[in-house]
């Protein structure tokens, strides 16, 4: 009997115990991470999500804590009494996770079917997504419909639909991407074009270094003052000149690119450079040189 | 009977390839002739550009009425652009033509600050009108040297493309008429440079030395050695391979780096004082599993225990995939010295930093004496357009467009949906600058 009243009570509390476990997910979804201005991921979607229902945040909902995530933050820090530090930490997760819902499955799957929707409170959710993923569209179409009125200083055409995220079984894949200023994924992607076909054989410092000479030629006087501009410029990089540079580069060439953008810059301030063993040019040898990495010579 | 069907076939086979061959030698031709057209398209907007801006420099100078004058030199930086640009396009990179392309940058320079000034309360200077005499005399120079060769180009048919070709096998270098042209272009500008102008007055933003806290003191190479292994976290078995660098370096550095399987690393030290300027470690970083946030507290950790400054602020933090980027400038008495950044790059898979950069931090880092602000913040906000809502502000150095030091007040504030950094100038309320700071951008 007693047996009996033993398991029962442990089954009892196991149901109990899933039981919160199970609404405990539903309810509470953000990790116990504190998130703070420039993270990527799911507690950022979830963050933008739970502003956007109380109405502090009109942006998209995207995954990137940016500026606009940090100031709605902020306000709903100022609203709710708490101190204003722009960083979701326990108390500020609590007083959200209170104050608004978060349909987890709802927005993850229409960010990835790239749908343009928005997650205000107390609006049909159906109402807030568009109908079918707009692919071709330039996000200056449409506007959501079933906008709310804290919407309406929106400016039209700002939000634009997160296109073609790649489809992620588990993990959300964010649909957009944190930027150095002033550069754009395509200005990387060019760069690392550029980088992989100079420098694919050498180590990673190398091809910092080779990136780090076309930011150097872009500030310089003596150079073309864009990144396209100094890579096409004719003569400038023997791998634009016999084409290797349609190569398809690999992440590393790309890691390398926005390493040198972000401020790395091994060569000390390097202009030129030349790999000894095929340089032609006389002139070349006659720069003053600074210092040799991997097989190249970086000179001023 | 055999031969005759075999004559026929080979006949038709050497008809077939030399129509073959005949075609590729076309197409070969007409790609030739598209590269020619457009180098010999950038050459003569060169000329043309470089004669209108002699024109251009000489109607200045006669000019009287301030009102005309703005737009005149604002007409004289467009086009030195445009020859800038049109020098960006001629296979000139194996060739000394820099001293050219600086004159052309300073003109540029030179005549924008000019055109953007108020030249009704600060007209041009006796000094500034020599130089804009003399600039007038080495466009006229430049202009006629240019003339001559493209005179040249145009009744030898000389091609562009046998000046790629010199440049390439470099011995013929002295044969090819263009380039010798050209030389002769860059000599005269040199000799301009070296003679009567004078930089003061066209000079661009003229950086300062800097380096000034490295001091004289000297480190061995072992004593490098044994900083970058704790630097960069390697124990004795690790080769590390030491370089110093050679003659064109601003501040002479060893260089080390070491490679294990999975890990290559490079680290820079000074070789005064010491001090590690860049920190490369290179692996993958498969996932995140520390937040940004944490990481941000390991960076800081890291460039305390260096040494470089007290008290740190984090002016920007972005996540790339898997790792941190953060950039921290140093604070003293509540003032941001955005000159002295420091940034940092962290795994977010174990917080480990993979990157370290100090080199503004020391290029730039000078005792200051920073001055008391001369507006209240209040007053400083009245010079923020009314539009903006300002969310956040603080006292700053930074440098101007001309890379002096001011004291500014910093605002952060918001347009529509887009943030602003506002500087006011912290002695006179002046707008020094307004950055748009970078969203999130979609994935295409």
């Amino acid at each position: 009997m007693k047996k009996r009243m033993i398991v029962c009570l442990v089954l009892f509390m196991i149901g109990v115990f899933s039981f919160i476990d199970g609404r405990g997910q539903v309810v509470y979804g953000f990790s116990d991470q504190v998130v703070q201005h420039g993270a990527t991921g799911d507690d950022v979607v979830e963050l933008q999500a739970r502003l956007q229902y109380l109405g502090f945040y009109n942006g998209n909902i995207d995954g990137v804590f940016g500026w606009g995530t940090y100031w709605a933050l902020r306000n709903f820090q100022y609203e709710f009494g708490m101190d204003i530090d722009g960083l979701l930490g326990e108390q500020a997760k609590q007083k959200l996770v209170k104050a608004s819902e978060f349909d987890r499955s709802f927005v993850h799957e229409q960010i990835d079917q790239g749908k343009k929707f928005t997650y205000y409170g107390g609006v049909d959710k159906n109402k807030q997504s568009e109908e079918t993923p707009s692919k071709s569209e330039d996000g200056s179409g449409k506007q959501q419909e079933g906008q709310t009125p804290e919407q309406e200083q929106q400016p039209d055409g700002e939000q634009q639909p997160a296109e073609q995220p790649e489809a992620a079984e588990e993990d959300l894949e964010p649909a957009a991407v944190n930027m150095p200023q002033g550069f754009s994924q395509n200005d990387i992607q060019i760069m690392a074009n550029a980088v992989y076909g100079e420098a694919r054989g050498e180590p990673y410092e190398g091809q910092v270094a080779v990136a780090a000479v076309i930011l150097n030629r872009v500030e310089s006087s003596t150079f073309p003052n864009t990144v396209s501009g100094v890579i096409f410029e004719p003569r400038a990089f023997t791998a634009v000149s016999d084409g290797q540079i349609w190569l398809t580069p690999n992440d590393r060439a790309k890691s390398a690119v926005l390493d040198a953008i972000n401020g790395w810059d091994p060569t000390g301030e390097a202009l030129y450079y030349f790999n000894p063993d095929t340089a032609t040019s006389g002139w070349i040898w006659s720069r003053p040189q600074i210092k040799r990495i991997g097989k190249h010579i970086f000179c001023m | 009977m055999v031969r005759w069907i075999l004559i026929t076939l080979l006949s038709l086979g050497i008809i077939g390839v030399s129509v073959w061959g005949y075609q590729e030698h076309q197409e070969k031709n007409a790609i030739l002739i598209q590269a020619e057209n457009s180098y010999q398209r950038s050459f003569h907007d060169l000329t043309y550009n470089i004669d209108l801006l002699h024109d251009k420099i000489g109607s200045t100078l006669a000019m009287n009425t301030k009102k005309q004058l703005s737009p005149q030199l604002a007409e004289i930086w467009r086009l030195t652009s445009m020859a800038h640009n049109d020098v960006g396009q001629l296979p000139l990179t194996l060739l000394p033509f820099n001293k050219t392309e600086e004159f052309l940058q300073q003109m540029g320079d030179f005549s924008y600050r000019t055109a953007v000034r108020d030249l009704d309360t600060e007209p041009l200077s006796d000094d500034e009108l020599d130089a804009l005499e003399s600039l007038y005399e080495m466009s006229g120079d430049i202009e006629h040297e240019l003339r001559k060769v493209q005179n040249m180009v145009l009744n030898d048919n000389l091609r562009w493309m046998d000046v790629q070709l010199a440049l390439v096998n470099n011995d013929e270098q002295a044969d090819n008429t263009i380039i010798d042209g050209f030389q002769t272009v860059e000599k005269t500008v040199e000799g301009y440079a070296e003679g009567k102008l004078q930089s003061g007055i066209l000079g661009t933003s003229s950086k300062k030395d800097g380096y000034t806290m490295l001091g004289n003191n000297k480190i061995s190479e072992e004593d490098a050695m044994k900083k970058m292994r704790s630097l960069l976290n390697i124990d004795k078995d690790t080769d590390l391979v030491v370089a110093s660098t050679g003659d064109g370096a601003k501040v002479p550095l060893f260089s080390g780096s070491f490679e294990q399987d999975e890990k290559t690393g490079y680290i820079d030290i000074t070789q005064n004082g010491g001090y590690p300027i860049t920190v490369m470690i290179n692996r993958e970083v498969a996932d995140s599993d520390i937040s940004l946030h944490h990481a941000m507290q390991k960076a800081e950790e890291y460039v305390k225990q260096l040494d470089f400054g007290e008290n740190l602020v984090l002016v920007e933090s972005n996540q790339y995939d898997n790792v941190g980027v953060f950039q921290f400038v140093p604070e003293y008495d509540d003032v941001w010295i955005y000159p002295d950044a420091i940034q940092v790059k962290v795994a977010l898979d174990n917080g480990e930093v993979l990157g370290f950069v100090a080199k503004d931090y020391l290029e730039n880092t000078h005792e200051r004496d920073i001055p008391e602000p001369e507006l209240s913040d209040e007053e400083a906000r009245e010079n923020v357009n009314p539009n903006l809502e300002i969310q956040e502000h603080h006292l700053a150095i930074m440098e101007d467009d001309m890379g002096e030091e001011v004291l500014t007040y910093v605002h952060l504030g918001t347009l529509n949906h887009d943030t602003y950094k506002i500087f006011i100038d912290a002695a006179d309320g002046k707008e020094v600058r307004v950055d748009k700071l970078k969203q999130a951008e979609i994935k295409y």
